[in-house]
């Protein structure tokens, strides 16, 4: 507990700072019990049980602009860290094998339990120098075409696919534009729907736009509880709506990007509890929860034929849209 | 003078926004070009499919247009009229979207921002989809997504080639996610239009960005752009705020695009009727 009120004061968003003072609190106790000066185990333990509820008080009534805020945040476990925790003998996979390797999507194969399955993600970095190195998880074209190439990899040997979605976006360069940022996803859309294979999204922090769909066009698509998921950046589209990006917390609200809003509207088939205090609290933990629901959700697909696979995709995506006709 | 200024020489201003209203005006006999000021007797301009005689600047068209322009006349059937936007998410930005997609309607007489249906061209048949940038930008919210899904679906039932004519700044932020998901919807449907073996030829216009490149706009077998239109996937400005550089000349223009092989042809839009129908009796002869 102590390393743990240590390791969050640093990092700790806005609306946390009511922890703080408690933390404080467990400091001056825990630093007082050591010194063996009085038996404080009883106290300590009182103040740990009332950090645990102001936590959870905190994370039942988190405005959407605040969920951004969590979705974001920088202890966030990465996509290389779930596959760490969530599968064995991952071998990763380099290369798009027409011009380069994208750091910011990672892509490989690995053990899920007993059973082989392909992985890939948008990879954030925790430090700046890794973070410029991942280009902050916004894959080149040759990241998308990477992952399409890992795809097919599946497809000839009749592997499950598990994505995960972390993303602020498909990166916007010169590069990029040159080398068909736009071609590379719109293809991964179309290849994505033809797979013969089960195919299982997991939207793990930031679910941005298309550079999140690029790898996201699962037969099931699932979401943590404070992730994100949407068409433009709260700040972008705060930007162009409303003129000011100062505005991204109205732009949050009216985009519906919660995973609650988002299985409301069908986009998402399930959502994934996190840890109290967000997955960042509880880096294992979250991936443990993952893992089960990947699991769950992939036993009945392995049963459906190459056909009825993609079937199921197509009539998923299909049914998407909200119209009027008469 | 060194090759930096003299880049810069050839850079021209920028892009003035071009309003459709300034050529509705009855009346209004003179247009000036939008790009090199001329002024032009606006029949001349209708007459020169609206490219300025001058400089060959390629004037937006609405969907009509580009049916009297394209299409054999009298052949074009309207498919699915009456699908319209519905404000889902009761969005309200500056506007509630409600009253947005309400004013769209009665300015451009549209019902959303594609009109879909089935045509000839040259006596072919063809499956065609125009958008429309007048209409909110041409964005692509659940009906622009619906219509090119049923379009498709129609021309893989009736075996009839499909051509989009994309003219789209992409995304309709209003419909939130939903937006997002038509970018899946048409590309899985022309994944079922290429299995069932029937082609598809995408023209970019001015311009093609955002979700519309990342999806259809850009998986034709033939790639068509109309000259310097703006394509690609993220807009100028955040480019060029995210690399904190200034772009180059002509960057995201058809030209450049061409030239890093993204598009098959840059066509004039006089060549393009001949062109298009050129590739439908390519694709069908048996
Ligand atoms: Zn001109």
């Amino acid at each position: 507990m102590k390393d743990k009120s240590k390791k969050l004061s640093g990092i700790m968003l806005d609306f946390e700072k009511p922890l703080q003072e408690l933390y404080d609190k467990l400091d001056n106790l825990t630093a007082v019990s050591d010194e063996g000066k009085l038996e404080m185990t009883e106290e300590i333990r009182l103040m740990e049980k009332r950090i645990e509820s102001a936590r959870r008080d905190i994370y039942s009534k988190l405005t959407p602009i605040q969920i951004v805020q969590v979705a974001r945040h920088m202890k966030r476990p990465t996509t290389l860290e779930h596959i760490d925790s969530i599968f064995t003998d991952f071998v990763e996979l380099h290369g798009d094998r027409n011009f380069a390797d994208d750091p910011a999507l990672v892509t490989g194969i690995a053990k899920l339990d007993s059973r082989s399955v392909v992985v890939m993600g948008h990879q954030k970095g925790r430090t700046t120098k890794e973070n410029i190195y991942r280009r902050f998880g916004m894959a080149n074209p040759e990241g998308y075409r990477k992952a399409l190439r890992v795809m097919r990899i599946a497809e000839r040997y009749n592997k499950p696919i598990i994505s995960f979605i972390d993303t602020s976006g498909a990166y916007p360069g010169i590069g990029a534009e040159e080398r068909g940022q736009a071609e590379a996803i719109a293809k991964n859309l179309r290849e994505m729907a033809e797979l013969t294979v089960p195919f299982i999204a997991v939207v793990t922090g930031e679910g941005g736009s298309g550079g999140a769909l690029g790898i996201g066009m699962g037969n099931r698509v699932l979401m943590l509880e404070f992730a994100i998921y949407s068409v433009i950046s709260p700040e972008g589209c705060a930007s162009i709506l409303f003129r000011d990006a100062k505005r991204a917390n109205e732009a949050a609200v009216a985009m519906k990007i919660t995973a609650p809003d988002l299985l409301e509207l069908g986009v998402v088939d399930e959502i994934i509890k996190e840890p109290i205090g967000g997955a960042h609290s509880d880096g294992k933990l979250t991936s443990h929860l993952i893992k089960a629901a990947i699991i769950k959700n992939l036993d009945p697909l392995l049963k459906l034929s190459h056909r009825e696979l993609i079937a199921d995709r197509y009539n998923k995506f299909r049914k998407m849209g909200v119209f009027l006709e008469d | 003078m060194s090759i930096h200024e003299w880049f810069k020489r050839k850079q021209k201003a920028k892009e003035p926004v071009q309003t459709r209203e300034r050529l509705d005006i009855p009346g209004n006999l003179w247009v000036k070009c939008y790009k090199c000021g001329q002024a032009i007797f606006s029949r001349d301009l209708e007459a020169n499919l609206k490219v300025c005689p001058k400089c060959q600047y390629h004037f937006r068209l609405t969907a009509g247009e580009r049916i009297r322009q394209l299409v054999d006349e009298g052949t074009f059937k309207e498919i699915d009229p009456k699908v319209r936007s519905r404000d889902f998410l009761e969005f309200k930005d500056s506007r509630p979207y409600a009253k947005r997609i309400e004013a769209s309607i009665l300015k451009s007489s549209l019902s959303d921002a594609i009109v879909t249906g089935t045509c000839q061209i040259a006596k072919q048949p063809a499956a065609l989809g125009i958008m429309d940038f007048s209409f909110m930008g041409g964005s692509m919210g659940s009906v622009v997504g619906e219509k090119i899904a049923r379009l498709i679906e129609l021309a893989c039932e009736k075996k009839l080639p499909v051509i989009i004519l994309s003219a789209s700044g992409g995304a309709r932020m209003q419909e939130g996610i939903m937006s997002l998901m038509q970018m899946a919807k048409t590309s899985a449907a022309l994944g079922k239009l290429r299995e069932t073996g029937l082609p598809y030829v995408s023209i970019c216009t001015d311009p093609t960005t955002g979700g519309t490149s990342a999806s259809y706009a850009m998986l034709g077998d033939i790639n068509i752009a109309e000259p310097n239109a703006l394509i690609g996937f993220a807009g100028p400005r955040v480019i060029e705020q995210t690399i904190r550089q200034k772009l180059p000349p002509g960057f995201q223009r058809s030209e450049y695009l061409l030239e890093h092989g993204m598009i098959d042809v840059v066509c004039h839009r006089k060549e393009l009727r001949l062109t298009l129908s050129r590739i439908l009796n390519w694709f069908n002869e048996r």
